[in-house]
């Protein structure tokens, strides 16, 4: 199970992230939980390519190394392309909640269902 | 690797503390703190590009949310759960956590041995193919180019999808409003 664990504990992040966002009433706390499972997908495929003891994916002039020893460089690129449409999605989403926020006056998506009409 | 359940951990609490805590404010600075400690993870996991790229990323989400959230007023106005908000929430993420559990016990490599029958090509060939030594950016911008192009394209639409949304409304649309009655 210990070969396991840091899976197990990126997917209680992600679990978080979840909760949140289906049980809070606030805006931002939703875009936060957005944001925390995002992060965790990241992390869960980070933590996928990494080979114990393994180097960076970066060779060098200066010293041997060699293409066996390093972690897989894949995922890391393809997080890399996440992780800046991840910020594009967030900041999106603040957009929306701002134009809401100066829509409403309130953050709270119970209200604004009231209002709607 | 007891560096990374310490800060696994730490993420942990810190998303605990944002996503519970009445201010808004402090909930933005503890999600600072998550996303800096993802980044330091990304260090020890050997990607530092992503590290980097990490550290951009969330000071600007950072800056962005404190935009959000920097009228006072808006800080301390507390909103709580939905109805059924919290049974709601904890039993869907139960059922999620359980399905994932199963999941990774099924098929999942053991954490430090990566199935690389295909990734294995970028390391042995990047620096013949593409003359660049670092093999991530060989594979972003040469292997799968495409890939950054269809990001860039991403980030262009939501740009402009904020533009559009943020724009102050013109008064030209108000004339033709009064126009037509």
């Amino acid at each position: 199970m210990d070969a396991y664990l840091p899976y197990v504990l990126c997917l209680v992040l992600f679990c978080i992230g979840i909760y949140a966002v289906i049980s809070k009433r606030n805006i931002i706390k939703i875009i936060i939980g957005v944001i925390i499972a995002e992060y965790a997908v990241n992390l869960f495929l980070i933590l996928v390519a990494y080979k114990a003891g393994g180097r960076s994916p970066i060779f060098s002039r200066t010293q041997e190394i060699l293409p066996e020893a390093m972690v897989d460089p894949l995922p890391h690129a393809l997080v890399l392309t996440s992780i800046v449409i991840g910020l594009a999605t967030t900041a999106f989403l603040i957009a929306l909640a701002v134009r809401l926020y100066g829509k409403y006056g309130t953050f709270d998506i119970s209200r604004m269902r009231e209002l709607r009409g | 690797m007891i560096e990374l359940y310490v800060l696994i951990g730490l993420m942990i609490a810190g998303s605990l503390i944002a996503i519970e805590v009445k201010n808004l404010l402090s909930a933005v600075v503890a999600v600072g703190v998550v996303g800096l400690g993802l980044s330091i993870i990304f260090l020890i996991l050997k990607a530092p590009d992503v590290a980097l790229t990490q550290i951009v990323v969330e000071i600007a989400a950072v800056v962005l949310l404190i935009r959000a959230t920097l009228n006072r007023d808006i800080a301390m106005k507390y909103c709580g759960n939905r109805p059924f908000g919290a049974i709601m929430g904890i039993l869907f993420t139960g059922f999620v956590f359980v399905i994932a559990l199963i999941t990774f016990k099924d098929g999942l490599n053991l954490f430090g041995a990566p199935l690389m029958t295909v990734s294995q090509f970028y390391p042995l060939n990047a620096i013949e193919g593409t003359g660049a030594t670092n093999v991530v950016s060989a594979i972003i911008l040469d292997y799968r180019a495409y890939d950054t192009l269809g990001e860039a394209t991403v980030l262009f639409t939501a740009v402009v999808g904020v533009l559009t949304v943020m724009r102050s409304p013109g008064k030209k649309k108000e004339e033709d409003l009064q126009d037509s009655k």
